[in-house]
């Protein structure tokens, strides 16, 4: 059993951390690398990235948005409960390396998954602009970390309620014009992660994407996983999560993710359902 | 009377779930042979002198001397006398290809009718675990040496027994979190009841063997850094973990799956239990691609996942296929259609991206090939397209680089299998020793035992002596 030894809600029930006990991980993990967690015995395998780790406590940090029945399970467990399974560090670390001047693009959760990797960029010796997308100020998660770690931090949001009013995009635009970055990291929905890589693809500048398809084991035995990558077929759990954005094919791995879309609402629905009835 | 010696001379069946009831079910469709049968049938083994079956099973099990114990009602004994050659009959009786080993070197072979050997293995293994009682093997004196087996499939789980019953410290790392290796994730629930396994593993406890799931090694912990925890020696019994596909159009479309992943999917994560959450496409018209277990397995679990029509696409003729008989015989009678002769060339799907259709070639064979059996060759003009919302991809498995890769000092040979010596397991670092399928490539459960146990008393040879 890994103990949750610290639970918080980042955005009130759509947005939660939990920090997990799990020392063996957390001595090994490197930034870009994940998990798989089961709650029961009964649950789903659900791949969550680490967004922190402390080798001295022994902990790993996750950070997950609730989107479907077994999320909702997790945000269920409360400091002092425990999950039943915890399988990790899964994946390649990101390669670190010292490019110049990097920009890490964030939307989302994906916030979440940037962290560690704009931490061991700037680390590296890199000059860091940081753009993080949200629909609202409520959602821009871990906004002053990211803020603190960014020679240049640029946050955007749709409703213009935190940073400039738009898109990831729009602040890219300026960056690309401006200032020409020497890579690019982008992490977030697929459809944002598609428009980055469109639009740094003129540029030739390298851009790397972490990418999300549904896993069952982590350890490329299944091919669940495999995402067109070029003219080569890779499994992200092993070859990535990491891609070049300019290679993937995106339009592939969105239609992947709604594979069990029928299937997912019926059980949240069910999970409503109980949840409700629940005393 | 002449109708009665006949009746004497022939195999006893086995009896079983009816096809059409056990199709819609995930219960064991062999039963069992009764006390009674099991003497009858072990009385029809003649106790030749120099005993050819014996010959056919690649660990040596003393069948006539088991046989004889039935015959003479010492189930208790009879049990003991298997268990110094195989340490998993339970499992064994139930999944080696018999007709191919030790029943197809049966001298009642010749007539057609050899003596049930595999059933009545079985027949041992579950009156031990109904009616033993309970008592564990004797264990040596502590050596105080610690050892850690990586995988826990029929590999890995011999050594760890072998090991902690010379009296070493057994630490036994899996990736999954249930150990058992393909007797857990792969081979389904109506073949191999999982409790037999979950049996298996807790005398491996009670013994003493440290289990640690959900722990990748070559990950979470590199090969040497378990040296550097103070382990004393390493088997990497890690299976042939990776999904072959075909690479033809269409293969990433949703419903097309690897037969692992649909495996995993239906037995491991039981999504056929409406207790978990496993989701899965479950398939109206459903096509497996493939000959082997793997294959029958997949589709035997579609069928009762609820599939309207499931059929086996297999590119050369009945006689190549490499299935178990039984397997394929139950198939067959459960209602699955067997299209041989014929290779898929591409899926099609909707705008959505889902599976629709499988369009295929027909097949002939041609020149025998490398492995002797004659090749199939496209039949021009031969192009059909069918309906098809599930697909099941079982053509083998190659060696998963994740744990090999990450240790450079474990030699590999050109199709990514660790290069081992046959005789005792080692490998080309020292103090690790490797088998099962990591090393032989997709094979069977006995020959992945066989390996484990000659490693087994190799690595005992090591800690009491050196490399
Ligand atoms: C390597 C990796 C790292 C990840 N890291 C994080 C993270 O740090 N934080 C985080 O919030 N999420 C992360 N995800 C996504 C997370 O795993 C999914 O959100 C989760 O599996 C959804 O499970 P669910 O049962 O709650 O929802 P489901 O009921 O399974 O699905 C709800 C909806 O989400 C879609 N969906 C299903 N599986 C996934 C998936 N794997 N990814 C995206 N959408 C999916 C479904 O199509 C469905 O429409 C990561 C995914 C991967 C593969
Ligand atoms: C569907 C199916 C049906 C089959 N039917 C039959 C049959 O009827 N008869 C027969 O004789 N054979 C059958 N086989 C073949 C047989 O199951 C295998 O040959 C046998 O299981 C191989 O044993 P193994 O110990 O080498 O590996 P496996 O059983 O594959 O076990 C390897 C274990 O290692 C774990 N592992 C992998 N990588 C790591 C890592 N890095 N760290 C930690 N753990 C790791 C895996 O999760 C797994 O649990 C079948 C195989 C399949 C897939
Ligand atoms: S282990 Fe397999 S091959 Fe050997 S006797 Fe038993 S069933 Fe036959
Ligand atoms: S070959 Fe057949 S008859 Fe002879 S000992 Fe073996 S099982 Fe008995
Ligand atoms: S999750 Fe199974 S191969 Fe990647």
């Amino acid at each position: 059993m890994f103990k949750i030894v610290k639970r918080e809600a980042l955005v009130a029930s759509s947005v939660i951390l939990h920090e997990i006990h799990a020392p063996r991980v957390a001595r090994k993990a490197k930034p870009g690398q994940f998990l798989i967690l089961k709650a029961t015995e009964t649950g789903e395998r659900i791949p969550l990235t680490m967004a922190d780790t402390d080798a001295e406590a022994g902990t790993v940090t996750v950070i997950f948005m609730v989107v479907g029945k077994s999320t909702a399970l997790f945000a269920s467990l409360k400091e002092g409960d425990a999950y039943a399974d915890l399988i990790g560090p899964l994946g390649r670390a990101t390669d670190i390396e010292k490019a110049g001047h990097v920009v890490c693009i964030g939307g989302g959760t994906g916030i979440a998954v940037l962290h560690p990797i704009a931490r061991a960029m700037k680390q590296a010796g890199n000059r860091l602009t940081t753009i993080l997308g949200a629909r609202s100020a409520d959602f821009m998660i871990l906004k002053e970390r990211m803020a603190d770690l960014a020679d240049t931090f640029l946050p955007m949001s749709d409703d213009g309620s935190v940073g400039k009013k738009g898109f990831v995009t729009d602040a890219l635009k300026e960056v690309l014009e401006q200032d020409k970055p020497d890579m690019v990291v982008a992490i977030g929905p697929v459809p944002m992660m598609k428009a980055v890589s469109e639009m740094t693809r003129p540029y030739g500048i390298h851009t790397l994407v972490s990418l999300n398809p549904i896993m069952i084991d982590g350890t490329g035995m299944c091919g669940g996983c495999r995402v067109s990558v070029g003219d080569k077929v890779k499994f992200a759990c092993v070859d990535g999560p990491e891609f070049d954005g300019h290679a993937v094919d995106f339009d592939g791995l969105s239609q992947r993710l709604n594979a069990y879309r029928e299937e997912e609402r019926t059980a949240m629905e069910d999970h409503k359902c109980r949840m409700e009835m629940a005393p | 009377m002449q109708e009665k010696d006949k009746k004497k001379k022939d195999r006893l069946p086995m009896p079983e779930q009816a096809a059409d009831v056990r199709r819609h079910n995930f219960l064991e469709v062999p039963l069992g042979y009764t006390e009674e049968m099991a003497r009858e049938e072990a009385s029809r083994c003649i106790q030749c002198k120099n005993p050819q079956c014996v010959q056919g099973c690649p660990v040596a099990v003393p069948i006539p001397e088991f046989i004889k114990a039935i015959a003479e009602d010492r189930f208790a004994e009879g049990i003991r006398i298997i268990w110094e050659k195989n340490a998993l009959p339970a499992v064994c009786g139930r999944v080696c290809p018999q007709e191919s080993q030790c029943e197809g070197l049966c001298i009642l072979a010749k007539k057609g009718s050899p003596v049930a050997i595999g059933n009545l293995e079985r027949f041992l293994a579950d009156w031990e675990r109904h009616n033993g009682d309970g008592s564990l093997p004797e264990k040596a004196a502590s050596t105080g040496k610690k050892v850690a087996v990586v995988g826990s499939g029929p590999a890995g789980l011999t050594v760890a027994g072998d090991l902690v019953l010379k009296g070493h410290d057994v630490t036994l790392f899996e990736a999954f979190h249930k150990p058992g290796g393909v007797l857990i994730y792969g081979i389904p629930e109506f073949r191999l009841p999982k409790a037999i396994v979950e049996s298996e593993v807790q005398t491996l406890e009670k013994l003493g063997v440290n289990l640690v799931c959900n722990t990748v090694v070559g990950r979470a912990v590199d090969v040497k850094e378990l040296f550097e925890e103070g382990f004393d020696a390493v088997f990497v019994g890690v299976g042939a973990g990776l999904p072959s596909f075909m690479n033809i159009p269409g293969e990433n479309l949703i419903g097309v799956y690897s037969a692992n992943e649909y495996l995993t999917r239906a037995n491991l994560m039981k999504a056929y239990d409406p207790a978990y959450d496993t989701p899965m496409v479950v398939g109206r018209n459903v096509v497996v691609v493939g000959g082997g277990n793997v294959a029958m397995d997949a589709a035997r679990t579609a069928l009762r996942m609820g599939a309207e029509s499931v059929k086996i696409v297999y590119r050369r003729s009945r006689e190549e296929m490499p299935a178990r008989l039984e397997e394929s015989h139950h198939a067959e009678e459960e209602g699955v259609e067997f299209m041989l002769l014929t290779n898929p060339l591409r899926f099609e799907g909707d705008e959505k991206g889902k599976l629709k259709t499988v369009t295929c070639k027909r097949m002939e064979l041609g020149e025998p090939d490398a492995s002797g059996r004659r090749r199939p060759v496209p039949v021009a003009g031969s192009d059909f397209t069918m309906d098809c919302d599930l697909a099941i991809i079982a053509v083998g498995s190659g060696a998963n680089p994740l744990l090999t890769s990450s240790e450079p000092d474990i030699r590999l040979n050109r199709w990514g299998n660790i290069d081992a010596d046959a005789e005792n397991g080692k490998t080309t670092m020292r103090g690790v020793w490797a088998g099962g399928d990591i090393v032989t490539g997709a094979a069977t459960v006995i020959l992945a035992m066989g390996a484990g146990r000659k490693a087994a008393d190799s690595m005992h040879d090591y800690l009491m002596r050196g490399w």
